[in-house]
């Protein structure tokens, strides 16, 4: 019988939560012989082939490619999680959710103190994926069976959770592996 | 529309084994060469703006979270920058090397994951192997004790991180004026007790490297590389430094374009380009202008812009190194593994130096000053140079943040060595294979490109590959909300 395949996916976050996936160190080779890695920054599977047991999440929505990619995972995973909080809340990202996006847009590419910037032109090109008015966290995009809350999640709280699914057993995670910060 | 509407367009969503998300378009002509190729950094985030109105001690923890791969580099810049703004200009002996020593630990632990976890796969298997290999868990079954050395290269550097931070991502040891903690004696011995195995597998690292490099070196040389400046801090005497010293940058011949500038003195000499394809910035040095100012930053620039090492065994590797280029800055695009792995080596050098000092269990951790407004923060990333530069005001709020991250200054280099790689390989052959595609991720992966910092104002990248004709579409983009 072919292994379970799990997904993973960085959306508006910042990388750490797959780091802290990295961070279960050795147990990786382990989890290797638990699941088949598919689509996932880590190696060149670069759209899904096949449905997946299980996607993990980091990140909110900023971008209309973000919302693209959340909804492709969630028809192609069986389970889907909410890694951290940015997927569950928008977490740093949102904060722009209180100020208009031009206020961020023309600070950062015409106000700046070291921008060189003549027209005064704010990127914009059909290469460019259109901005969301709002950062969204992804239950509010899709339906998410699971949150695991952290920034990010410590390693064990990730190997913990992924081996009980993977096992078929509840999902049991004492305090100290679910408190935020 | 044209008559010749034979448009083809490939696409490789999103280019991966790199930190953070990026996107690559490649224009093809009606003979199929190539016309133009570039790298789009695609989201944007806003931290300039949203933080402004925050207190600034908040800053070293906030800010990082602009990056989880390297949060410990905007920990220490925001907390260098914290440290002018309250008057700070000395820190303890002790807090300055438990920054120095979470500061090292970062290098180790990034570059591990770096080299071992995304772009081994590439110099092991080829950059023709098939997919399911190409990728740690394939080095894992082929190759399974260089794997495992690997991840614990980088276990070892998280743990120096956790020890001195507190927590392995987006940690909190660095505040205004110094540090929350020192390193107990337990800590220090569980350290210590595995640097000697450590040493060795970084001593191994660097082999693994420089052997990869000097016996591919006929294809390597030209691979997606080009003549630059290179930029980077050093040390009052020249030598090597990450965490403090001013701005020096070479042009491609070696000749000093400037030296020892004051991180105060940063916007004197760098402006960035702003160009309308992309959220990510150029910068330039401003004497030159921004069509030949462009630079290098991050272990090549670093290898190639410092007199010396400041520990034995980089220093034997980086005069070896530099031995190659009698001397002179070395262009070559993917000689950036081997230096990266030098200054893992110089790390791991510099964590054992460390431990061995007893400064790191003194009691005294903070110290305080006459409060300023403005404070710039500089230090060397695992990618490169970082710039932080805050303004607050008199209720402690940020009212202006610049940050230019490593991987912003790698933009005009990451172009080029995408075009490069694109005119070489991809222009006029009948079929564009996986593998030919590969290359250009190869060539971005050398500059080890955090595009989840590069995002901090522009968003992450999710690399795709676009191959179309010269009719690409045009359209006007609008932002919605
Ligand atoms: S939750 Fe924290 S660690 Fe995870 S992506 Fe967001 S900021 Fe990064």
């Amino acid at each position: 019988m072919s292994k379970p395949k799990i997904a993973t996916t960085s959306l508006a976050g910042c990388f750490g939560c797959h780091m802290s996936l990295l961070d279960i160190d050795e147990r990786i080779l382990e989890l290797a012989e638990l699941v088949e890695f598919h689509k996932s920054p880590i190696n060149d599977i670069k759209s899904f082939s096949a449905q997946c047991a299980v996607g993990l999440i980091e990140g909110g929505c900023c971008n209309e490619e973000n919302v693209e990619v959340l909804r492709a995972f969630r028809s192609n995973c069986d389970v889907l999680i909410s890694v951290g909080d940015c997927a569950i809340m928008g977490g740093i990202p949102a904060m722009r959710n209180m100020i208009p996006l031009e206020e961020c847009l023309q600070e950062a590419f015409v106000d700046g103190p070291t921008v060189h910037n003549p027209t005064r032109a704010i990127p914009n090109d059909v290469e460019i994926p259109l901005l969301l008015d709002k950062v969204y966290p992804c239950h509010e995009v899709v339906k998410i069976d699971y949150h695991l809350p952290g920034c990010p999640p410590p390693a064990d709280t990730l190997w913990e959770a992924l081996v009980a699914l993977l096992n078929n057993k509840p999902i049991s995670l004492p305090y100290d592996l679910i408190k935020y910060d | 529309m044209s008559d010749k509407p034979e448009t083809r367009r490939i696409v490789i969503e999103p280019v991966t084994r790199v930190e953070g998300h990026g996107k690559v378009t490649i224009l093809l002509d009606d003979e199929a060469k190539v016309k133009q190729a570039r790298l789009h950094i695609v989201e944007f985030r806003g931290f300039e703006r949203f933080i402004q109105g925050r207190p600034f001690w908040e800053l070293p923890v906030l800010v990082q979270r602009l990056c989880g791969i390297c949060p410990v580099s905007h920990h220490l810049a925001a907390a260098k920058a914290v440290d002018g703004i309250v008057g700070v200009d000395t820190l303890t002996p002790t807090a300055l090397k438990m920054r120095l020593l979470m500061h090292h630990g970062q290098f180790l632990q990034s570059h591990a994951l770096h080299f071992f976890h995304l772009s081994s796969p590439d110099l092991l298997f080829g950059f023709d192997a098939d997919v399911s290999e190409r990728n740690v868990i394939g080095v894992a079954a082929k190759y399974p004790e260089l794997a495992r050395q690997g991840i614990l290269l980088r276990k070892y550097g998280q743990e120096i991180i956790k020890a001195t931070a507190g927590k392995k991502i987006h940690g909190t040891g660095a505040i205004p004026g110094g540090v929350n903690k020192n390193l107990s004696l337990e800590e220090r011995d569980q350290l210590l007790s595995e640097i000697d195995q450590i040493m060795e597998w970084a001593r191994g690292a660097v082999a693994l490297a420089k052997g990869y490099t000097l016996e591919h070196l006929d294809d390597l040389s030209g691979f997606g590389s080009f003549d630059s400046n290179h930029l980077s801090i050093v040390r009052s005497d020249g030598a090597y430094d990450i965490y403090d010293g001013g701005l020096r940058a070479r042009d491609a011949e070696g000749n000093i374009i400037f030296d020892h500038v004051e991180n105060e003195k940063y916007d004197e000499y760098l402006a960035e380009e702003v160009r309308s394809w992309t959220y990510m910035k150029f910068p330039f040095i401003k004497e030159i202008g921004p069509e030949a100012g462009w630079y290098r930053v991050g272990p090549l620039a670093r290898v190639n812009n410092c007199d010396f090492f400041d520990t034995p065994e980089a220093e034997k590797e980086r005069k070896e190194f530099k031995s190659l280029t009698d001397d002179k800055p070395n262009n070559i695009t993917m000689a950036y593994h081997w230096t990266r792995m030098i200054e893992l080596l110089h790390s791991v050098e510099k964590i054992q130096e460390l431990l061995n000092d007893s400064d790191l269990q003194g009691e005294d951790l903070v110290v305080t000053g006459k409060r300023r407004d403005e404070a710039v923060g500089i230090i060397e990333a695992p990618r490169g140079t970082l710039f932080h530069h805050y303004r607050v005001n008199e209720d402690d709020q940020v009212t202006m943040a610049n940050l230019i991250v490593s991987t912003t200054s790698n933009n005009e280099p990451m172009n080029r060595a995408v075009q490069k790689v694109a005119e070489d390989y991809l222009s006029g052959v009948p079929e564009i294979t996986e593998g030919l595609l590969n290359r250009v991720e190869v060539a971005i992966r050398a500059y080890d490109p955090c595009l989840s910092c590069a995002t901090h104002a522009m968003g992450q990248m999710p690399l795709i590959v676009e191959l179309m004709d010269q009719q690409g579409r045009i359209v006007d983009r609008k932002i919605k909300g």
